[in-house]
């Protein structure tokens, strides 16, 4: 039993970052039908400079603000830029190719994320980097025999507040419902007045930002980074946004979270190494059943 | 081209003439002009030619997302693998085996997801993809070797008398298996399968009501893809004399996805260029070093700006000068 609720502690820590990472998929997903296959890769970028930050910066920014100053400083300009980075992609790997459909959109993504990566290896070399140890809160928490760490504490509360106030603006603002109008028909939102630019500026800065956070979150949690995690982190964060339902910003929190929380119990009680398989069998058993994801809508495809 | 076929055959252009003769002839006579090393980057020009053309059915004739080919290519190259090494049984042999093979395992997993459509389609052959590969690296049935993989896979004999153990027989072989599949894959594309794949891939809805098989003729694509595919792994894997889970991550499948776009969905002379693209590339920019893949990127995303429908899209039959000013005038008038 408290193997048991470890395990869902742990996995609930993994799930939500791919939860965060799924809402970039899904955000964009939902609006362009495009599989964003850079995102992993905003991720990546985004916990190296995490990386740099702690590490030039650490001595002193812990001096002035304290331990979590420092996390908190790394996170907001890892966000920032790669808000940045996100605008930048949009305007030059995507924007041009929008009118010739979805495929060609594909392939611009892959080579969008082939650059970023190779710039990453090209700027902080092709070897792990290791997050500066002093730099994080490392306590052990013990509630009712139960063995967490501080560190997961802290990255599973931040997470629920990000996921909620994510959620808060596309469920309950207004602007979050011009966003789920474009998502349901982007000619007809166009026509109701909703600025198609304006909703592309927010998915592709939210969006990379959320990768980002998540990205120094990760560096903090396992220590290390390489410059291919991202596509790791994307595949895995890219099946939890079509197991919840595409284009579902729900769905996908929901997603990101069950995908973790079977991934770690399928580690615990059946194998390590079939963990993924186990991950993607389930995957594909809910979509043999429920072919549009858990919480996507059952109506036919548009003819 | 046969006259009987009823589906209008488009005339071709003079440079179309010139390009089939001299195609080729240029590919006969190139590993006669060039050291080995030049020799075997053709022969992997010619695998990726291969599986090019293999998810070319799937992707391009029937417009189905597959991110997970690089699964039946595994199936095919770890076919011939073991059971070469476990039973002595000759490569030459494992070639319609090793297609044998991958087409049976899409078959069985395909048939249970065929009917999901488009993004859901696509997620799922990622995960069978990874699925095998993950198998593949867990030492499956204690016959695959772990991330190690399988050696010591023999060369293709025939009879025991002509052994393909050099690297201009294996370029030979490959391209004379890549030219029998694409005469195969031509005649398929002008036959009564290859127009109800085009029609599913326009629109599936209507084709179901125009009376084809849907989900028979989807089904069919993945098991002909996948045993094309399997073929290219037996090849692979002779020449390698080795397998490991490596080379067939996602990342393989992404770039055969890559071939069929970066050439045009559908277009057989599209997948060469696709293929040639995808393997002389980073040959070529060698002298860059570490930054030849940032240029890989940057000219695969300029190559969708400037021609997103491919290098060499697909024209559909009547598709010549005349007719197409007619419809021209017609699009005009109305």
């Amino acid at each position: 039993m408290r193997v048991a609720v470890e395990q869902i502690i742990n996995g609930l820590t993994i799930g939500s970052f791919y939860a965060l990472i799924a809402l970039g998929y899904s955000m964009v997903y939902g609006i362009l039908k495009l599989i964003n296959f850079v995102h992993g890769d905003f991720f990546t970028l985004g916990s190296y400079l995490g990386y740099t930050i702690l590490i030039f910066a650490a001595a002193f920014i812990t001096a002035h603000f304290g331990l979590w100053g420092g996390i908190v400083c790394a996170m907001l300009v890892a966000a920032l830029c790669l808000a940045l980075t996100g605008l930048v992609v949009e305007r030059i790997a995507y924007r041009p190719i929008y009118p010739a459909g979805r495929l060609p959109a594909v392939v611009s993504a892959l080579g969008a994320s082939i650059v970023l990566q190779n710039a990453i290896m090209v700027i902080w070399g092709p070897r792990y980097q290791a997050y500066p140890a002093p730099m994080i809160p490392n306590l052990h928490l013990l509630f009712f025999g139960i063995n967490i760490t501080l560190l997961q504490v802290v990255i599973l509360v931040f997470s629920f507040v990000l996921m909620g106030i994510l959620y808060y603006i596309i469920q309950k603002t207004l602007f979050g419902a011009s966003v789920r109008a474009m998502a349901l028909d982007r000619d007809t939102a166009s026509l109701m007045g909703i600025d198609f630019n304006r909703v592309i500026l927010f998915i592709f800065t939210l969006g990379p930002a959320l990768g980002a956070v998540t990205g120094v979150m990760v560096g903090m949690y396992y220590r290390q980074i390489s410059f291919t995690m991202g596509w790791n982190y994307g595949l895995k964060a890219f099946t939890a946004t079509i197991l919840g339902g595409i284009g579902n910003i729900p769905g996908a929190m929901f997603g990101g979270l069950l995908l973790g929380v079977l991934e770690m119990l399928g580690a615990a009680y059946i194998s390590a190494a079939w963990k993924d398989v186990f991950v993607f069998i389930i995957l594909i058993l809910v979509l043999i059943f429920r072919p549009t994801g858990i919480f996507g809508e059952t109506t036919a495809e548009k003819v | 081209m046969d006259d009987s076929n009823p589906s209008p055959v488009r005339r071709l252009h003079l440079y179309e003439t010139i390009l089939l003769f001299a195609v080729p002839v240029l590919f006969v006579v190139y590993p006669f002009a060039v050291n080995d090393y030049y020799i075997d980057i053709g022969f992997y020009f010619g695998i990726y030619a291969l599986l090019g053309l293999s998810l070319n059915i799937v992707l391009g004739e029937v417009g189905l997302f597959d991110l997970g080919h690089a699964g039946f290519y595994a199936i095919g190259a770890y076919t011939t693998a073991i059971l070469n090494t476990k039973l002595g049984v000759p490569v030459i042999i494992l070639i319609p085996v090793s297609a044998l093979a991958a087409a049976l395992f899409a078959y069985i997993v395909c048939s249970p997801i065929i009917h999901l459509r488009g993004d859901y389609l696509c997620v799922v052959t990622i995960g069978m993809g990874e699925i095998v590969r993950l198998a593949l690296i867990n030492n499956f049935l204690g016959l695959t070797g772990g991330p190690n993989g399988v050696y010591n896979i023999d060369f293709p004999s025939f009879g025991g008398s002509f052994v393909i153990d050099s690297s201009i027989e294996y370029y030979f072989l490959i391209w004379i298996i890549v030219g029998v599949s694409i005469v195969g894959l031509i005649r398929l594309q002008h036959s009564r399968i290859g127009r109800a794949w085009n029609c599913i891939r326009e629109d599936e809805v209507a084709a179901g009501t125009t009376g084809i098989d849907v989900r028979y003729y989807k089904l069919l694509a993945f098991v002909l893809g996948a045993a094309l595919a399997g073929v290219a792994g037996n090849i692979y894997a002779s020449k390698l004399m080795a397998v490991s889970p490596e080379s067939f991550t996602f990342w393989e499948s992404c770039m055969m996805f890559c071939i069929i776009l970066i050439g045009g969905m559908g277009s057989i002379p599209g997948v060469l260029i696709g293929a040639a693209f995808i393997s002389l590339f980073p040959e070529i920019f060698r002298p860059f070093a570490m930054y030849r893949m940032l240029v890989f990127g940057v000219v695969m995303i300029l190559m969708m700006m400037f021609r997103p429908g491919g290098a060499w899209p697909r024209r559909r039959g009547g598709a010549d000068l005349p007719s197409l000013f007619s419809r021209m005038r017609k699009s005009h008038d109305g």
